[in-house]
């Protein structure tokens, strides 16, 4: 499936856009999607950590996603 | 149990929270009111850029409300957050809780601001004199 990644923050510079489309199998999991992505933006390891958000919701590694879920990169926060 | 969740791009009104907050059950009202300061770690910072996930962020928000409703005996909660670009002194947020006595209040208008900066999808760039950074991306 053709996945539309949001990102925000830091991650909007490291994907050098608001958004990217990768590539994944239909059902596959958040921890499969975070490898995948820093194989393409490595410095996101740099990072001090970050998230998976599914539908508005933060993600655990085993959730799985699919195509029609709003998937978005949430680097550390820093509101207030 | 009313709150009053928002995200705005235009400057923030404290009076009008306050307006909002107050209520004639209430026996004390706490406001907290975060400012753009003017240096981090010595430095001198110019400005700061405020981005937020904005659905994600309100939802977080309210399931911050309502944690507190749950903690403490509190009436009402608001919670305005600015975005976009503020300058040294503007206000990026304002918390305000109404309670019917003032322990509540206190207790819970922290809980509030100190969860909302770790768990609600909002950041902040810090504009310094020789470059900029996004505040807490890197260890």
């Amino acid at each position: 499936m053709e996945l539309n990644i949001l990102a925000f923050g830091i991650a909007k510079d490291i994907f050098g856009a608001p958004s990217v489309i990768v590539n994944l199998d239909e059902g596959a999991d958040t921890a499969t999607l975070k490898t995948l992505l820093e194989t393409q933006y490595p410095r996101l390891k740099q990072l001090a950590s970050y998230m998976v958000a599914v539908n508005n919701e933060y993600a655990q590694d085993e959730n799985s996603i699919s195509e029609r879920d709003e998937v978005a990169i949430i680097p550390p926060v820093s509101g207030g | 149990m009313e709150t009053q969740i928002e995200i705005f791009e235009t400057p923030l009104n404290t009076q009008s929270c306050i307006e909002w907050i107050m209520s004639p059950a209430s026996g004390g009202i706490d406001v907290f009111i975060g400012t753009v300061r003017n240096a981090t770690k010595g430095k001198m910072v110019l400005k700061l850029e405020f981005e937020a996930y904005k659905p994600m962020a309100i939802s977080e928000m309210s399931k911050i409300t309502q944690q507190a409703f749950e903690k403490w005996p509190v009436q009402k909660i608001l919670i305005h957050h600015r975005t976009g670009t503020l300058q040294v002194g503007e206000i990026p947020v304002i918390i305000a809780v109404s309670a019917a006595h003032r322990d509540a209040a206190f207790d819970a208008c922290r809980y509030v601001i100190d969860t909302l900066k770790q768990t609600v999808p909002i950041w902040k760039k810090e504009f310094f004199e020789d470059g900029k950074v996004w505040v807490a991306a890197h260890p």
